[in-house]
């Protein structure tokens, strides 16, 4: 067997991973690595304008594609950078394994230049995390990387790389089989489990579901669809979820929680048996926890034990993969369950589905009416992104999505400036659809510089910043509960976003009414370079509904 | 997390490499449960050390713990050990005061009757090395406060359950 150097043998592993493209920024700690993809035609490097943009492109890859994103970044700064990156693809269980360079061997300890302990940081926010302590360690070490990161529940996997194990040369293998005795994810739900859920479900009066992310990495839809179907069971989805069935689905509800739809913050505390599937209860999600559902069985799925019973004590917990044990409920439901006609209950909830649809039917540019027009441009198969704040509950509450994959914003960390680098990882994995971040202004100017990176690997996407000139979520809060005392909130006049895109080489278009809102973004759909379109906002404009943080979710603000 | 309720005794077998207990404690701080004690060892498995953690909680508490080890890649097996089922041990060595022969000898009947054992002996002070359970351990320490104590160093509890039952991986 050939000797290999430890960067070879790291670019061999990723080819054998099919890795396509990486996203990163070079360094000292990293360049043997950096070397050898020079010569490497089977893997496309993208050059970032930040660490953290690297990571969360990579997420934003993940997360379009359901493979596996990837990320690079040399030693101390360029580590500190992705963290942020990392810690968001961690709190949305998104597969991304990220590279670290690091000061050679000898100097480990000694506070050398540029060194920085990444495993002692990244321990609480990645699923894993290794340093190669020999050129060898590099084969296995990628293959147990990418099968933790994709496996179980999903989450991203550091490797961090000293600088002479990338240049020292050894006999590699790379066909060992990875053996984790300390992991054994249970993808097959337990049969009794199954058998008492689906009674409970048989016998529901108001059978509601809450569908998470896991749906959506498990490729569940289809599953969940039929399952809610049979069942005559309308499905509320988190902010992760949303996608997971089509929006404009009779039994979809929406989205649920802080910023919930009426249709869900009201259907699911009716229920009387709950079904919540790759979901972990989250605070946004639950509002008051000791107030939700507090009369109705609870049936959780989830794929990783340590959700069940952390906020919510299920009824009948079932530890399992989202579509095997949806298609299992299925499969047993469907032989004792007769199809059920809920009409009086059904129209009630079509009446407050309706409701929710006036709301987007404001005059001039509100943010729910752009919402609605912009979903009649785009074609359903369209990726949208979204930075944090009211654009991002904006885009969750009134532009619907169809299709899993789809919706892609922060939800677990709330990120602001994760929407357009997350933007063009999703571009580079679907070329070939629209791909449009909704943006805020404050979020935008947080990452705006990788504009320059989608400039030059022409990665062309859709930039719609609702520019209100604020720190708008926050301004909304301090209307609602600060006695309007806009504390560090107004960001003032500048930048000129037209101008800042072209000085980018970017294209800008300011809108300002309905129809110009139209015209650009069919242009922006055509165009082969990045567009950001500027469409100002009220600034005094909310999201609604909202329930306060803390109250239960019935108690919602509806404006 | 419940600063007063049960002790419960988890036994764990994790790899036995570097950063595990740094993974294993950083989780405990970050999730806001509270370590009583930990102890860590080789275990009878090539490659595995065994960690016996000691906790107080409610039993809500204990399971999200259990959980949230099991979590950890590095950690292969978790189990808790039931108190009535189990034999739990702990050293101390505790140095005190002897300043003159009549306390010495005291604290030497003392040290037998706790079947304890002698282990250093300067002109004014003695050794004592102390195992057996906590409690036995901790009312030692308190007898021989009034002869004054100058220092002790306990091992905290280390565990394994009685007969049959194991802890062993499969
Ligand atoms: C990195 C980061 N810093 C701060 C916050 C807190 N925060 C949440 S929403 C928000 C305002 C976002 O402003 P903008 O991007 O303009 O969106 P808008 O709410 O105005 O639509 C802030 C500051 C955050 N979520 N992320
Ligand atoms: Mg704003």
């Amino acid at each position: 067997m050939a000797e290999m150097t430890g960067a070879k043998a790291l670019v061999e592993a990723l080819k054998r991973q099919k890795v396509e493209v990486i996203f990163g920024i070079p360094g000292g700690a990293i360049m043997p690595v950096y070397d050898v993809l020079y010569d490497t035609e089977e893997i496309r490097h993208v050059l970032m304008r930040h660490e953290q943009c690297a990571a969360h492109a990579a997420d934003g890859y993940a997360r379009a594609s359901g493979r596996v994103g990837v990320c690079m970044a040399t030693s101390g700064p360029g580590a500190t950078n992705l963290v942020t990156g990392i810690a968001n693809a961690y709190m949305d269980s998104s597969p991304v394994v990220a590279f670290t360079g690091q000061v050679p061997r000898a100097y480990i300890g000694k506070d050398a230049f540029q060194e920085t302990d990444i495993i002692g940081i990244t321990t609480p926010i990645t699923k894993y995390n290794f340093q190669a302590s020999r050129p060898s360690d590099i084969p296995w070490m990628v293959r147990a990387a990418f099968y933790i990161a994709s496996t179980g529940r999903p989450g991203p996997v550091l490797i961090d790389l000293p600088k002479d194990v990338q240049t020292g040369a050894e006999d590699m293998e790379f066909d060992d089989d990875v053996e984790i005795r300390g992991y054994k994810p249970n993808y097959e739900p337990h049969p009794l489990q199954i058998e008492r859920a689906a009674d409970l479900l048989a016998n529901a009066e108001k059978p509601v579901i809450i569908a998470g992310g896991g749906v959506i990495s498990a490729a569940a839809s289809r599953e969940l669809i039929m399952l809610a179907e049979l069942l005559q069971a309308p499905v509320a989805t988190t902010l992760m979820g949303k996608g997971c069935i089509p929006e404009d689905h009779p039994l979809s509800l929406g989205l649920l929680g802080m910023h919930g739809t009426v249709a869900s913050n009201l259907t699911v505390p009716e229920a009387d048996v709950l079904l919540a599937v790759g979901m972990r209860f989250s605070d946004r999600t639950t509002g008051n926890v000791e107030k939700f559902c507090p009369d109705a069985k609870i049936i959780h799925i989830d794929i990783d034990t340590a959700e069940i019973g952390k906020n919510i004590e299920p009824h009948i917990p079932i530890v399992a993969d989202a579509k095997r044990a949806l298609k299992s409920l299925y499969d047993r439901l469907i032989k004792k369950l007769k199809r059920r006609e809920r009409s009086k209950w059904m129209s009630r909830i079509a009446e407050l589905k309706k409701q929710h649809e006036e709301m987007s039917e404001k005059p001039g540019l509100s943010p729910p009416r752009l919402m609605k027009e912009l979903r009649k441009i785009l074609p359903t198969d369209a990726i949208i992104t979204t930075e944090v704040g009211q654009n991002q509950m904006w885009a969750a509450l009134y532009l619907k999505a169809y299709k899993p994959r789809t919706f892609i914003s922060s939800g677990g960390l709330g990120t602001m400036g994760f929407g357009f680098p997350a933007s063009l990882g999703a571009k580079v994995a679907c070329p070939d659809v629209p791909v449009v971040d909704i943006a805020g202004d404050g979020s935008f100017l947080m990452t705006e510089q990788d504009l320059a990176s989608s400039v030059k690997e022409k990665i062309p996407v859709i930039v719609i910043i609702l520019d209100n000139r604020y720190l708008g979520m926050v301004a909304q809060w301090q209307r609602l509960f600060y006695d309007r005392r806009y504390s560090a909130t107004h960001l003032g006049e500048t930048p000129d976003f037209i101008k800042l895109a072209e000085a980018f080489g970017a294209q800008g278009t300011y809108v300002g009414s309905i129809s110009e809102f139209r015209r650009a973004v069919k242009e922006a759909m055509r165009s082969d370079v990045t567009t950001v379109i500027d469409v100002p906002i009220h600034p005094e404009e909310n999201v609604f509904p909202m329930v306060p943080p803390g109250e239960e979710i019935t108690k919602m603000i509806k404006g | 997390m419940a600063k007063n309720g049960k002790n419960y005794i988890i036994s764990s077998l994790v790899e036995h490499k570097p950063g595990v207990l740094y993974q294993v404690s950083n989780m405990f701080r970050r999730r806001g449960f509270n370590i009583e004690t930990i102890t860590v060892g080789e275990s009878e498995q090539a490659g595995l050390a065994r960690m016996t953690i000691t906790i107080k909680g409610d039993e809500r508490t204990v399971e999200q713990v259990v959980k949230q080890l099991n979590k950890l890649l590095d950690v292969v097996k978790v189990s808790i050990l039931d108190p009535e089922s189990t034999v739990t041990r702990e050293l101390a060595l505790i140095r005190i005061n002897t300043p003159n022969a009549t306390v010495r000898s005291d604290v030497i009947n003392y040290t037998e009757i706790f079947k304890g054992k002698v282990v250093d002996v300067a002109h004014d002070s003695l050794m004592v090395e102390m195992t057996g359970d906590s409690d036995k351990i901790t009312a030692f320490i308190e007898l021989m406060k009034s002869f004054g104590v100058r220092e002790i160093a306990r091992t905290g509890i280390t565990a394994l359950p009685r007969g049959m039952r194991s802890t062993r991986m499969e």
